[in-house]
């Protein structure tokens, strides 16, 4: 049994054998090129040490940080030599003192207990003369006396409910100069030669609207609001308006003034950028196509500078005007604008020169001049792809503001930079990457939004 | 909504004309004159509102930036005089210092390339449970979509910030930072092209009782394939020039030497950095635009 095929006589079976070898080497080269994949991630776990991140990474250090961008905590400190002073600061800050004892410290004058400090979840922290004693809560039955031993160092003693001496759970460690006592996330105490340092956690962020120091910090920030509208003035050369106002901003820990002009500045730089690549763009790139310049020597040479304006990346346009403008938003904003014109007049150019030229044809068979030519012939066909592209790149750009203010061009990357380099406000990180992601959020909708209404419906 | 918007104003220019009986050239001029006026009105209020974004905008840069805008302007050209001077102050062991930057630069390129791979791979496991038309069910396709637009939205940055933070100096947190971007980046990307795809072979792998895995893997992935290989090799550019960003803050690689020799000054060695990038992100820029458009190319044909 035979078929014609390309005028010669070709059996079944070889049909048959090409198409199954065609088979086999196709199956071969996903094979292989999966087995390269897997090589490569081979070669690239040694290569990076991928495995030391096991190693590198303290899941202590992680909680702690994570626990801090939710949570806020007190300190609570006691000298040895000195116990009837118990001091308790906000977040361990020698200026947030608090005045008088809040309601979870106990001051108790009689005998041997000075204070006992209540944790969320019932435990407690009794402060005594020579020795602090802390109880589980209720469902545990526990007790542990920490004090300072003869020998001047701390130690640790753990009692059932019967007062049976028992072992130490895993989470007291006891070192030569301290004890660490860790129950929960919650709660830490640590007991030192000199002093007792008690931290107790509480869920959201403390201060929030009004700092420590603020007048209006015992209010909520909705009674703050209602108090705008009431006559009697908290301060009396201050409306209730300015003041609720200059505090929101003037806020000492969560720096919301700061930190939203920081995301204005941002913000700037990532619209001026484009604002002004987009300007630059658009008429070099008429200059630059072949239909509408025939001056072949300006042509060529436009079209090195965009590739020159492309090829430096946006970091190292953004050292080079550190340099000159300094660290500031002159700098973020020409980095964007130098980058943009680069690809947007390389991208406009060819999509002049892949214009149809019937418009143009069209326009120029009524007698228009040439700048009129161009004006109806071309530009309404290019139009829709240059908006959508300076829309994109200004969505782009947005993220790269961040990281352009992260090098040196301030800006809301800068802030951020400086709250985790201190490493001690995670708050403030959290609150900032959260902007973070809503202000490139926003700006996503927003330019999806611009290009429907300026474009027509798009797909999706 | 935009359709019965549309429906309505057909129906107002319908009545406007019927009003009118018949159309006369005059209604048209009218017609086109208030159609010209309008434009007029949009335009001058459109460049009136960029004239405005961009003079406040300057003005308060100027206002905030630390060096002034003209002084800037006058000093534009001294720093890269410097590096050039440096470099030439060199001479010919100025290219034994590029080739120095070489180990450095293979670090940063191949932190990029590890991370494209692995952010490609999940991203393509990943994406047909984000597509309406393949995944199993629509629960599914919402918590990976939202999960690619979480990782998206997330500057690189902070994630390696963070990460730098909780594991000390080294590239692993870069690698991290990138691959995460890049899934949600790429996912977004993929399950796109997959909504796309010809039907007709996943009906036809159906119809011979093809399981899920086995459709994905005969009927979805080979029509894909290309488009996923050129969106791969654009976003290996746009990772190299991001991990170069991250060593910068702190992650190793050709950019912890550009900050070094930014701070001590060695104008000759910020030189060669610059020119060790630039060549590289446009040798990949050709690389990647001239293996797309044959790609491309093989999915019109």
């Amino acid at each position: 049994m035979s078929i014609a095929v390309y005028d010669r006589e070709v059996s079944f079976q070889e049909i048959y054998q090409s198409v199954e070898k065609k088979a086999y080497y196709q199956k071969l080269t996903t094979l292989v090129s999966i087995g390269a994949i897997l090589l490569y991630f081979v070669f690239s776990i040694i290569q990076f040490d991928l495995g030391s991140i096991s190693r590198k990474w303290s899941p202590e250090r992680a909680s702690r940080l994570f626990l801090d961008t939710y949570a806020h905590k007190d300190h609570v400190v006691m000298n040895w030599k000195d116990t009837s002073k118990i001091s308790v600061n906000f977040e361990g800050d020698y200026r947030y003192q608090y005045p008088s004892f809040p309601e979870w410290l106990e001051r108790i004058g009689d005998g041997k207990d000075i204070a006992i400090l209540t944790f969320n979840s019932g435990s407690k922290a009794i402060f005594r003369d020579d020795k602090i004693i802390f109880e589980q809560s209720k469902s545990e039955d526990r007790k542990f006396i920490f004090g300072i031993g003869d020998n001047g160092k701390p130690y640790a003693e753990a009692y059932d409910n019967d007062g049976n001496e028992k072992d130490l759970p895993n989470w007291i460690r006891v070192t030569e100069s301290k004890v660490e006592v860790r129950p929960s996330l919650y709660e830490r105490i640590q007991i030192y030669k000199r002093k007792v340092e008690v931290h107790r956690y509480e869920f959201g962020w403390k201060y929030f609207w009004f700092d420590f120091f603020s007048p209006l910090k015992d209010y909520s920030l909705p009674e703050a609001l209602s108090l705008i509208f009431s006559n009697e003035r908290i301060e009396p050369d201050k409306t209730n308006f300015e003041l609720v106002l200059s505090e929101i901003s003037d806020n000492e820990q969560w720096m919301h003034g700061t930190v939203l002009f920081s995301i204005l500045e941002t913000l700037l730089m990532a619209v001026l950028g484009t604002l002004l690549a987009s300007l630059l763009g658009l008429p070099l790139a008429f200059l630059a196509a072949y239909n509408i310049t025939p001056f072949k020597f300006i042509r060529f040479s436009l079209r090195r500078l965009f590739d020159m304006l492309r090829g430096i990346d946006m970091i190292i346009w953004c050292l080079i005007f550190v340099r000159s403008f300094g660290p500031g938003l002159f700098t973020g904003i020409f980095a964007i604008a130098f980058t943009d014109t680069g690809t947007l007049g390389k991208l406009m150019s060819e999509a002049i020169e892949n214009a149809d030229n019937k418009q143009q044809e069209g326009v120029k068979s009524t007698g228009a001049s040439t700048i009129l030519q161009h004006r109806f012939g071309i530009i309404p066909q290019i139009m829709p792809v240059f908006i959508s592209q300076s829309l994109y790149y200004l969505e782009s750009n947005t993220r790269g503001a961040v990281i352009l203010g992260a090098m040196g061009a301030g800006g809301i990357g800068l802030q951020l930079l400086g709250a985790i380099r201190t490493g001690n406000d995670f708050e403030n990180v959290g609150y900032m990457a959260v902007l973070i992601v809503l202000l490139v959020t926003v700006m996503d909708q927003m330019s999806a939004f611009l290009r429907r209404f300026l474009i027509g419906i798009e797909k999706n | 909504m935009c359709p019965k918007k549309r429906g309505t104003l057909l129906l107002l220019k319908k009545n406007y004309f019927m009003s009118q009986n018949a159309i006369t050239i005059e209604s048209l001029e009218e017609n086109l004159k208030v159609l010209a006026r309008q434009r007029a009105i949009y335009s001058v209020l459109f460049i009136g509102a960029i004239i405005f974004i961009v003079v406040s905008g300057v003005g308060v840069a100027n206002q905030y930036n630390a060096g002034s805008f003209t002084r800037g302007v006058e000093n534009f050209f001294d720093y890269p005089a410097d590096l050039f001077s440096d470099a030439f102050e060199a001479g010919w062991g100025w290219f034994g210092i590029v080739l120095s930057f070489i180990p450095a630069l293979f670090e940063t390129f191949s932190a990029a390339v590890f991370s494209t791979v692995v952010g490609a791979s999940i991203a393509l496991i990943l994406c047909p449970l984000a597509t309406i038309n393949l995944s199993p069910n629509q629960v599914t396709v919402q918590i990976v979509r939202r999960t690619f637009d979480i990782l998206r939205s997330f500057p690189e940055l902070v994630f390696a910030l963070i990460l730098l933070y909780l594991m000390g100096k080294s590239i692993v947190p870069a690698i991290i930072a990138v691959t995460l971007h890049t899934i949600g980046a790429m996912g977004k990307l993929f399950s796109e092209a997959i909504e796309n795809i010809d039907m007709k072979p996943v009906d036809g792998l159906k119809s011979v009782g093809a399981r899920w895995y086995q459709i994905i893997c005969f009927a979805v992935y080979p029509q894909v394939l290309p488009l996923v290989l050129s969106y791969s090799l654009l976003r290996l550019e746009i990772n190299v020039r991001a991990s170069t960003i991250l060593g910068f803050v702190g992650a190793g690689g050709i950019g912890a030497y550009l900050t070094a020799s930014l701070q001590w000054r060695y104008g000759d060695e910020v030189l060669a950095i610059m020119f060790l990038l630039v060549a590289t992100i446009t040798a990949l820029d050709y690389f990647s635009s001239y293996v797309r458009h044959k790609l491309i190319g093989k999915i019109s044909a």
